[in-house]
């Protein structure tokens, strides 16, 4: 039977856990820290000695944690980009943007557990040989802040954070700095832009990736809030048990923001892969099906710049039998597993791990047109296909649910689409276009339904 | 990376652009003159073909936000376990064309200007995928543009424009309400910001930032209402601001001195330099109907780059006053060149050696000065310029505001200090040795001449532009021409020899000074050998140690200039 499990989300809803470092610790937090930083160096499998800190790169490389902010690029990879020593200070960010639409699962971590995400960075931070921190998070996160920063305040006068922690000789200090309500500056560079005082333009990549080029152009590791919460659990658990959660290629568990047309919305804790995207919806586990009378319309998968599923979707994926001979695995998309990459396979992605799901009530026009102005009103506007296109698709879409529909839009919009996506500086462009490539190539007729005058009229 | 200096010859890379083989050099210096890869777009300029882009300027940090040079390219394989690339049957490494990794078979543009090259690399620059890449492109740039290209100053020479011809498609899908945008907007003293046909490529903000060292500019609001702003209350008020007009790609910011004045394909452009200062920027003279409209820098690497100090640009006004000097008089009375050269030269010709002085001025060319160095020879006359002395910035905009103090004191009129010899000349003429003056240029009255000084003298031969005490005196008034009325050549404080060509007519009977100068000193001195500009240079390159030594000529000069010792 298809079941939470909570590593992350362990204590945070157990009556009387509370935010306070006290009851932290008392549920083992900083434990493991304390643990880490009493490790020894040792040899690896060829003799060459391994600092402490290069075994926890090298554990949490070898966890297969990947990140949870929406790309899903393997947590240890990012790390190990950035040279030790390095001749300039490394710095690390925890991206504690949470934009995306549809996501609400960093905040259940910061409001009700931020020690859990101290340990996580100062961690990583260590690990790292990073003595300065800064969690970015969303200005809207007004309480958040405020909780991040009396937690900040708790760990430095229990020696956590300052001069020499718990005696290990390693300085760091960790601030907090709010947003201003942006989107984009939950994009990398564009978040690094914004922590330097600047306008948050992404940057161009090459040159500018965060590992070689980032905070003031120096080294800067940028991770997601439920990534650094990770790192803790890959010491904590160790890496054989760790990786034996979710599955090969998506190990640990999933924080998943669930909204929409469902019986119970709300955030669950999965073990990646193993739950279906059918079950997260229709389980009384989870999503407990839709409401009364309503059948599926649509699936948006992964925060709303994934590309949508449409109910009844069946797709045709390449797998190896076991005698590692190519077949073809009919999928329909109520069974796909919740993982990075058979959501990628079937054509979209876990992103930020929010589903969000349209019974046959919704308009599926207006569904579109509402994230097409959520992605016009965001587009910071520093690209030409991006700043013109997003706003041009919004205001077709809205002209379209008013009623002034043209046969012609539909195509219209995918070829708007077409030319944003892969040509823009950041991955804001594809956010932008995907909703459009998907509702518009699958629901063509509703699109087609929307024109004022008839194309054989015409 | 740190510039290194090396006599071997550069490495290069060799790329495949448009099917043809070309090997470009490996590094190319980037907008500071360090060496960094060759870019995709610079590959593309040595073979010959252009990537559109707004964005991109040479002299500017790298943006990449416009998309406009985005192009197709397609790269030689990883290589496998044997270290070799995946190779094609006809034994050469296979080429991948890019594509989108989360749609195969789909083109995949990489932007020109910040994609550094690679052996091997083919640039698929005129590609159906690369025009279809700018087309969409263009289509976005368009769509909330005004298009008032009618009443717009850029039109002629705006990259929307030209783009529009090559890229552009017939007509526009768009069906919506387009954005309005703030327009004619007051930016600064001199700069006037048409939001809505700004494309934000940003070259105005890093030109401030990176070059004027004046970050006055940014970006407010979001998205397609992105509209360029200086901070509240504070106009974008530096001293290099026009030249944010000159590279502007469109109608955006345009020139408040300039605005609304004249069609510019109607403009004849003449190559020319400003005289503002010491500096000698290279400029074009833009005019028409023997009017001047504007000045715009011409690029120069050894002198000014593509830039020109806003007062520099707008110091022309004063070429087309209504009280110009257009007559040629004796003692008041309009006489002809002939009747005044004539007696002049007669006049001098008769003056007893050492009573002569010529105050010259260092806003004359180096030809007009080593022609009264030729005078000054025979009537053994003492010789100065007036200095002008004001604020340098370490830039562009120099002390010494005199155009040529450095030709003046190489031809020998003057000393290693302007104006030094001005006070002895004072004397002289007080004292009654000096009795016969030669002004060229300068109202002597302001330097220590006093009006009744002049009274005294019993000749005063002065040429000039505009009236002044000094001119109200002469007894032969001989009107010279504007720099933008003749040909010539000035050096710059460091010793950059740079020429200028003629660009008006003068008013009324003004003639070039190296003109006449040249017959008054062939009449007073008996030498000769020349009968153009040519010829004078030439002559007087021959004559002239620092000249005779780097070898100047005339053509050698070229667009650009020399630059000889000082």
């Amino acid at each position: 039977m298809p079941k939470e499990h909570r590593i992350i989300l362990k204590h945070a809803d157990a009556p009387g856990y509370s935010s306070d470092l006290e009851c932290y610790e008392r549920h083992g937090g900083y434990q493991t820290l304390r643990a880490a930083l009493k490790r020894k160096a040792k040899k690896d499998a060829e003799g060459n000695a391994l600092t402490p800190q290069a075994q926890v790169r090298e554990e949490v490389k070898a966890s297969g944690l990947r990140g949870r902010g929406g790309a899903g690029f393997p947590c240890g990879v990012k790390w190990s980009f950035i040279r030790h020593p390095n001749p300039k200070p490394v710095y690390l960010i925890c991206n504690a943007d949470e934009s995306e639409p549809g996501t609400f699962k960093d905040r259940q971590i910061i409001y009700k557990d931020p020690h859990q995400l101290l340990e996580g960075m100062i961690l990583a931070c260590w690990a790292n040989h990073v003595n300065l921190a800064y969690i970015y998070i969303r200005g809207e996160f007004t309480e958040g802040a405020h909780i991040l920063n009396r937690a900040l305040a708790e760990a430095r006068e229990a020696g956590y954070l300052g001069k020499d922690i718990l005696g290990s000789s390693h300085d760091l200090d960790i601030w907090v700095h709010r947003g201003a309500g942006a989107y984009i500056c939950g994009e990398e560079t564009g978040l690094i832009e914004s922590l330097e005082g600047k306008r948050a333009y992404p940057r161009i990549k090459p040159p500018y990736f965060p590992a070689a080029l980032g905070l003031y152009m120096c080294p800067t590791i940028v991770n997601n809030v439920e990534t650094l919460c990770n790192v803790r659990h890959v010491l904590e658990l160790g890496v054989d048990t760790f990786k034996k959660l979710g599955i090969p290629k998506a190990t640990g568990t999933r924080l998943v923001s669930l909204s929409g047309d469902v019986q119970r919305p709300g955030y669950y804790e999965i073990e990646a892969g193993k739950v279906t995207l059918g079950e997260l919806i229709h389980h009384k586990n989870f999503g407990g099906g839709l409401r009364g009378g309503r059948q599926l319309q649509a699936i948006i998968p992964g925060g709303s710049s994934a590309k949508v599923f449409k109910a009844g979707e069946v797709f045709k994926l390449k797998e190896k039998d076991a005698a590692g001979n190519d077949m073809e695995k009919e999928l329909g998309v109520l069974d796909i597993p919740y993982d990075f990459d058979t959501l990628m396979a079937c054509g979209s992605m876990s992103g930020s791990g929010a589903i969000i799901v349209m019974d046959d009530s919704r308009d599926i026009v207006e569904c579109l047109a509402n994230i097409a102005e959520f992605y016009a009103h965001e587009s910071c506007g520093q690209c030409t296909p991006c700043r013109e296109g997003a706003l041009w698709m919004s205001k077709a879409l809205h002209r379209m649910t008013h009623g002034e529909g043209r046969p012609e839009d539909a195509d219209q919009l995918l070829h708007i689409a077409q030319n944003i996506q892969g040509r823009t500086i950041c991955a804001f462009g594809e956010a932008c276009a995907w909703p459009v490539l998907s509702f518009v190539g699958k629901f063509k007729k509703e699109f087609k339904a929307k024109a004022k005058r008839k194309e054989v009229a015409a | 990376m740190p510039a290194k200096k090396t006599d071997t010859p550069p490495e290069t890379v060799t790329v495949k652009v448009d099917g043809r083989e070309v090997s470009v050099p490996k590094m190319t210096p980037d907008w500071q003159g360090d060496p960094a890869p060759t870019t995709v777009l610079q590959a593309c300029q040595h073979a010959g073909v252009e990537l559109p882009h707004y964005c991109y300027h040479p002299r500017l940090p790298v943006a990449g936000n416009c998309r406009m040079c985005l192009v197709h390219v397609g790269m030689p394989g990883r290589p496998g376990p044997d270290g070799k690339p995946p190779m094609d049957e006809d034994g050469t490494p296979k080429i991948f064309p890019m594509e989108l990794p989360y749609e195969p078979g789909t083109a995949r543009g990489v932007i020109g200007c910040a994609t550094g090259i690679l052996p091997g690399m083919e640039i698929y620059a005129s590609s159906p995928e690369t025009k279809e890449m700018r087309e969409a492109v263009l289509e976005s740039l368009l769509v909330n543009h005004p298009l008032d290209c009618p009443i717009c100053d850029q039109a002629g020479e705006c990259k929307l424009q030209e783009y529009s011809v090559e890229h552009g498609q017939a007509e526009s899908e768009f069906a919506e309400t387009k954005v309005h945008k703030p327009k004619a907007v007051d930016l600064g003293p001199r700069i006037t910001l048409d939001a809505e046909r700004c494309v934000l490529c940003t070259r105005c903000i890093r030109f401030t930032s990176d070059i004027a060292d004046d970050d006055a500019l940014g970006i407010v609001n979001r998205g397609s209402y992105n509209t360029i702003a200086t901070f509240p209350g504070k106009p974008f008020d530096n001293n290099y601001t026009l030249n944010t007009v000159d590279i502007c790609p469109v109608g955006a910011l345009t020139s408040k001195d300039f605005r609304f004045q004249m069609r510019v394909w109607f403009l004849k452009e003449t190559k020319s330099l400003c005289t503002g200062c010491g500096t000698g920027c290279n400029t074009l003279i833009g005019s028409r109907e023997n009017k001047m409209y504007r000045y715009e820098p011409r690029e120069n690497d050894a002198v000014n780059a593509s830039w020109m100090c806003d007062t520099g640009r707008l110091d022309y006004k004063w070429i087309g006053r209504e009280d110009r000097l257009g007559e040629v008089l004796a003692n008041g009375q309009s006489v002809s060149w002939k009747k005044a050269l004539s007696e002049i030269s007669e006049k001098l010709a008769a003056v007893e050696a050492g009573t002569t002085a010529i105050i010259a001025s260092a806003r004359q060319t180096n030809e007009e000065l080593w022609l009264l160095a030729q005078l000054r020879k025979k009537l053994k006359a003492f010789t100065d310029c007036v200095p002008r002395q004001g604020e340098g910035d370490g830039f562009l905009s120099n002390a010494d505001k005199n155009p040529n103090s450095t030709g003046a004191r190489l031809i020998g009129l003057t000393t290693k200090r302007l104006g030094l010899r001005l006070k002895r000349i004072a004397e002289g003429i007080e004292s009654g040795d000096i009795s016969t003056l030669i002004v060229f240029g300068e109202d002597v009255t302001k330097h220590g001449i006093a009006p009744k000084l002049l009274r005294k003298l019993k000749l005063l031969v002065v040429s000039d532009i505009l009236p002044n005490a000094t001119t109200e005196r002469a007894h032969y008034l001989l009107p010279g021409c504007a720099h933008a009325e003749k040909r010539g050549s000035f050096t710059n404080v460091k010793g950059r020899v740079q020429k200028f060509m003629q660009a008006l007519q003068p008013p009324g009977n003004a003639r070039a000074e190296w003109e006449f100068l040249h017959e008054l000193t062939a009449n007073v001195t008996g030498a000769n050998g020349f009968n153009s500009i040519e010829g004078l240079f030439n002559q007087m390159a021959a004559d002239v140690p620092a000249f005779r030594k780097a070898e100047l000529t005339w053509a050698a000069l070229g667009d650009t200039g020399a630059t000889v010792e000082i």
